[in-house]
């Protein structure tokens, strides 16, 4: 049986008594929400938190998907079936649909956030593609305020991110500009599982030519990679089947993967060039269709 | 600490730790054994119970975070000595083999027909992706669902009373 080694529980009234918590106990205390990520690896004794701050209760803070002039804003505790069922997110970033379809199954994702899956830092979460390659901002709150960083800083190493012990993340800002497309490609070994390779992909289309970028890469590093090289080599140039060719081998280049029980190195650099292509080429035509 | 669900109706509340998985709750504290135990790492589905109307895993559940919550297990399916028709298509349909997988099954595919009245099989598959059969190969489980949602779209088109199936 497995069962996760003892801990204090407490139930959070609000988002400013769950960061006092957070700093009265100190790094041992840890947010629980969907908890699909953090109880298995407290069963497996991959974490040992000394007590868990349950924030379930603060929906009506947390829980959100806002259309703002520039920007959307997703409440931390968000949860995948609502992020998947948005109708805004769907015709705004369309790459949130794409990866919500095909992240665990409809019954985890009933439980699971995005604050969560992001805090995970696992590789391998498509969430933390799909945010990277939107170019996202995520807001972290802690005792004294909040400070927004961008996806690019999130990231710290394996499961490790910026979020300080005292701070909480509770908001995920995606930008909104013009002439943009977003698409996210996976090839996992069955249905819900992580990914064996996943890329994430975003263009913002101006006068023809691809303004920006973003492409990140799931499951092919000791973090999410955001594919800088394959970004820099889209813009400013006309969308077209060889240029998405060369950001594919760019990412092929630059990602690190690791072999294990999913598929062996060159596999999975050879699934980093072709869902690079895959990703670029849907988000190009769903830009290319909303201006239309 | 005090943990107290309503289950089934019933308002159960035991002093447990914290660390109790809602799965082992249900199955020891109101004695309720329907509910399986499979593989308890959420990828199985067999301990799915609905919590406030949604299917959950509650293996990858506190039973602390329920508190105040409503939940339901398969239990709750017969009314007055009639099974829900989720439960006579897996009859009808020969649904299940072993019946390990069974509760999860039924209570996912209940949620899914509350939500879906008349789903198509793509949408039972997807809706089922979370559960794991080893008997039946999954064809005979998505055929008990079509027919129970055959059977209750007669029901609420007027008809009296249930249909049997030759």
């Amino acid at each position: 049986m497995q069962t996760p080694a003892p801990f204090e529980y407490e139930r959070a009234t609000s988002v400013e008594g769950a960061i006092a918590t957070l700093q009265r106990i100190g790094p041992e205390a840890r947010l629980i929400a969907g908890g699909h990520s953090l109880l298995p690896m407290m069963k497996l004794r991959l974490a040992n938190p000394e007590y868990l701050i349950d924030i379930n209760d603060l929906e009506e803070e947390l829980s959100y998907v806002d259309e703002r002039i520039t920007e959307i804003r997703i409440g931390a505790l968000t949860r995948h079936a609502e992020l998947l069922e948005s109708e805004l997110l769907a015709r705004r970033a369309p790459v949130f649909r794409d990866a919500e379809e095909v992240i665990a199954d409809p019954v985890v994702r009933n439980r699971g956030t995005i604050g969560g899956s992001l805090c995970q830092a696992d590789a391998a979460e498509d969430l933390s593609a799909v945010c990277a390659a939107l170019k996202a901002n995520v807001v972290l709150r802690g005792p004294d305020g909040e400070r927004v960083i961008g996806m690019d800083g999130f990231y710290i190493g394996p499961f490790t991110t910026a979020v300080g012990a005292d701070e909480m993340l509770t908001e995920v800002r995606i930008p909104l500009r013009s002439g943009a497309g977003s698409a996210h490609e996976k090839v996992e070994r069955r249905a819900g599982d992580f990914a064996i390779a996943a890329v994430s992909a975003a263009v913002w289309i101006e006068g023809g030519v691809i303004a920006d970028a973003g492409i990140a890469l799931g499951a092919l590093g000791p973090t999410t990679i955001i594919a800088t090289r394959a970004e820099e080599a889209l813009k400013g140039r006309p969308p077209s089947e060889e240029l998405f060719s060369q950001a594919g081998e760019i990412a092929k280049e630059d990602c690190a993967p690791v072999p294990d029980g999913r598929g062996p190195v060159d596999y999975k650099r050879h699934l980093a060039n072709v869902l690079t292509v895959r990703a670029l080429r849907r988000a190009t035509s769903r830009a290319l269709q909303q201006e239309a | 600490m005090e943990v107290k669900i309503t289950i089934n109706g019933q308002e159960v509340s035991r002093d447990v730790e914290p660390r109790t998985l809602l799965v082992h709750f249900i199955r020891d504290t109101p004695g309720l054994t329907g509910t399986h135990w499979g593989c308890d790492t959420s990828n199985c589905g067999a301990c799915v119970v609905l919590m406030d109307g949604k299917p959950v895993k509650s293996c990858t559940t506190l039973a602390a975070m329920c508190t105040g919550h409503e939940i339901r297990t398969v239990e709750s399916l017969e009314q007055n000595g009639r099974l829900d028709p989720i439960q006579m298509g897996f009859h009808e349909k020969h649904g299940l083999h072993c019946g390990f997988c069974t509760p999860g099954m039924l209570m996912t595919t209940r949620a899914l027909l509350n939500e879906n009245p008349n789903p198509t099989e793509a949408e039972i598959r997807t809706a089922i992706s979370g559960a794991i059969c080893r008997c039946t190969g999954y064809k005979n489980i998505v055929s008990a669902v079509r027919w129970a949602a055959e059977q209750e779209a007669a029901m609420t088109s007027g008809s009296s009373g249930m249909k049997q199936e030759a």
